[in-house]
């Protein structure tokens, strides 16, 4: 029972993590149905994001409260950027074009983030910048303390992870579906340029949820990297994929999908690893998205929309 | 025929620009990946180049820096002694970056481009087996200096002509800390953690349960991880409920840190053990303290009082400010019977510096007396060592 309950722990401790990448690749595919194969990669630079500023706060000598937030709502400010800056150069050019170009583009600013943090450095330095392929270690922001209730392991930082991670999920559950950027972002899901007709800035509405879903990405390394403290330029290569599974598994394009679809993915990993076999681990993601895809094409959340001609 | 004009006219403009591309391109393609320690890198007459192929970046950069700060130094000594037949040795250093793939496509670049006698190198396994069918297609003798995994010097079941090593191998490292667990530790029940895309892991890991399950032992479960995994808490969760007395988890270093803080916040007590993979000081690092009471197999201790280690951990003290670890002496050692063949072989081609390398015997290496037997690897007696206080403390040395 107490094996049962600590993998209970440890999978949603994951798929928290999971729900919050897969909410980027759906808020985005929702938006402009389009994959972006370049989320997985923001997470990637959100951490190294969170690594500069630790660095630059000192949080290695002296942890604190204070520089924990400085680092998390640093990150998540320069992954937004980032986001914005990606949908401004790389995809808003292509909107127009059929909607394959933006994905290979996609594809492109993935490989450009991965590969470009795998540079020689350019800037020299503790860490340099690009930081190359050594992994490098993430400073824990602040002191673990571990509790034991019936015989499983918890400590501070799966905690704040979930509070955190609920609390986003929460909060964009808010926006979405009851602030007036909210509306305008589901009026644009359902057809851009009637949108556009009705007032509704389109692009204005397609830049925030760029920095909304990027934000959230770096949300989700500071607090991968502050209990799993190695990361690398390849960081985001497979949590990636795994949210962008977890989203379709959950509906993509469906914010409730995608923190469900998380969790469960999450869960099911742990529990195969666990009690099954571990070198699965892996597989069952795809596994679960083939079955799932098979049963309901649309996912758990999702909804048939009828194809206009 | 104005058609005709601006046809021949648009060939020449594409014809130029390509032409024009190629040359910006090329010297751009080949600067990032080389890290080279002398610059002259023309294969002039009156110097010998030799090779080395490590990971100076990624998931083990130690291991490849370790290597190569053994290997210059003892490039560095080797000049200082008017070189090899009069001439100088020049060491040419490329970064797989911990990548196989990487790891073939430099060594033929150093066989092919850069024309070395010979090349030295890697410390993975699953990068030497890489490398190995490029030192046999051309002729050219390569001396891993750390790779332990059998099938490194091995062509099915036929030895790789000119394929070396100058460290044990796994069957016998996988026996050294199942002996020492089952003899010296008295434990009768071990799980194993390995990764499973590795072949150095897979195959201690093999090794290890053969000789455990003779002694008496009982294996409890065997679970696996990926490298570069960030969390490991499932397969430790599982392998807590199974009453094991010591986990053996044969990984690399940066994933056996990760394992290692990740056992500890789980509460799981019971020491680690692994293999040579383990050691680099960013283990200790990286896993602040999570590994003391644990034990893993080397190839030589610092603590060593020989004067001949004593010697070169002083010598590598006032060079590099760092205590030596395994992979910088056996890159010193692989170094030094590259040389040694050099000086003895007949001419300076690739097959009679091979007869010489495979005529080692009894050679005085830091690492111990290195004797190459039939399938190209060293006897040698290995090392445990144990971690007490978050820093590597000598426990036992085991023989052949």
């Amino acid at each position: 029972m107490t094996e049962f309950l600590q993998h209970l722990v440890n999978g949603l401790s994951v798929g928290t993590i999971y729900a919050l990448i897969a909410l980027g690749y759906t808020m985005v595919y929702g938006v402009l149905k389009l994959i972006n194969f370049a989320h997985g990669d923001v997470y990637m630079v959100g951490a190294f994001a969170g690594l500069y500023i630790s660095r630059g706060l000192g949080v290695d000598q002296e942890p604190s409260l204070a520089k924990a937030g400085v680092v998390f709502i640093g990150a998540i400010v320069i992954c937004a950027a980032l986001g914005v800056a990606i949908e401004r150069f790389a995809y808003r050019p292509l909107r127009q074009r059929a909607r394959l170009t933006a994905l290979i583009t996609a594809i492109g600013v993935s490989f450009l983030l991965e590969y470009g943090f795998q540079l020689p450095p350019v800037i020299d330095g503790e860490v340099p910048f690009p930081p190359g392929p050594t992994p490098r270690f993430f400073p824990e922001p602040f002191a673990r303390v571990d509790f034991e209730p019936f015989g499983v392991h918890i400590s501070n930082y799966d905690i704040v992870s979930l509070v955190v991670a609920v609390g986003f999920m929460l909060a964009l559950q808010y926006i979405v579906y009851r602030t007036k950027f909210g509306t305008a972002m589901r009026a644009v899901s359902f057809d851009a340029s009637v949108a556009g007709l009705m007032g509704i800035n389109v692009n204005r509405v397609i830049v925030w949820t760029f920095a909304l879903g990027s934000g959230l990405a770096a949300a989700a390394a500071i607090l991968v990297a502050g209990s799993r403290p190695s990361i690398n330029p390849l960081l985001g290569l497979l949590p990636g994929i795994k949210a962008f599974v977890a989203a379709v598994f959950g509906g993509i394009g469906n914010v409730q999908g995608a923190m469900v679809g998380g969790l469960i993915l999450g869960l099911s990993e742990e529990y195969v690893a666990g009690y099954l076999l571990s070198s699965y681990r892996d597989g069952i993601a795809f596994a679960l998205l083939i079955i799932v895809l098979l049963w309901r094409p649309e996912g758990l959340f999702g909804r048939v929309r009828a194809e206009k001609v | 025929m104005r058609y005709a004009r601006a046809l021949v006219m648009a060939l020449l403009a594409i014809g130029g620009a390509a032409g024009a591309g190629c040359k910006d391109k090329e010297p751009e393609k080949a600067a990032p990946q080389t890290a080279e320690t002398k610059t002259s890198a023309a294969p002039a007459s009156d110097t010998i180049v030799i090779g080395h192929v490590g990971s100076m970046t990624g998931n083990e950069a130690t291991f490849g820096q370790s290597s190569d700060n053994g290997m210059k130094l003892a490039v560095e000594e080797q000049n200082k002694k008017n070189g090899i037949k009069g001439k100088k040795i020049v060491l040419k250093t490329y970064d797989d970056q911990g990548k196989p793939e990487e790891a073939a496509v430099a060594a033929t670049r150093l066989v092919t481009q850069d024309k070395v006698l010979t090349f030295l190198g890697e410390v993975s396994s699953s990068r030497s087996i890489a490398m190995g069918p490029v030192a046999d297609s051309n002729k050219i003798p390569m001396i891993s200096n750390s790779s332990t995994n059998p099938k490194v010097t091995k062509d099915g079941d036929k030895t790789r002509p000119f394929v070396f090593r100058v460290c044990f191998i796994d069957p016998f490292q996988g026996t050294v800390m199942a002996k020492f667990a089952a003899e010296n530790k008295k434990w009768k029940k071990v799980a194993i953690l390995r990764d499973v895309g590795n072949d150095y892991s897979v195959g201690l890991a093999n090794f290890f349960t053969e000789t455990f399950k003779k002694l008496g032992g009982d294996i409890v479960d065997d679970v696996s991880y990926k490298a570069g995994d960030q969390d490991f808490k499932a397969q430790l969760t599982k392998l807590k409920s199974k009453g094991a007395e010591a986990f053996y988890v044969p990984g690399y270093y940066t994933d056996v840190a990760l394992i290692a803080r990740q056992a500890k916040e789980l509460g799981i007590k019971v020491p680690l053990m692994g293999g040579d993979g383990w050691d680099s000081e960013k283990l200790y690092e990286i896993s602040k303290g999570a590994l003391d009471g644990s034990f893993f197999s080397n190839h030589y201790s610092p603590e060593d009082t020989s004067p001949q280690v004593k010697d070169f951990i002083a010598k590598y003290k006032a060079t590099y400010n760092s205590v030596p670890d395994a992979h910088a002496v056996l890159g010193y050692d692989a170094a030094n019977v590259a040389f040694h063949a050099m000086e003895t072989a007949k001419e300076l081609t690739g097959p009679a510096i091979r007869e010489e390398v495979e005529k080692t015997k009894d050679f005085p290496g830091v690492s111990g007396k290195i004797t190459l037997n039939k399938d190209h690897n060293a006897d040698k007696p290995a090392v445990v060592i144990g971690i007490e206080k978050n820093a590597p403390k000598y426990a036992a040395t085991i023989s052949p």
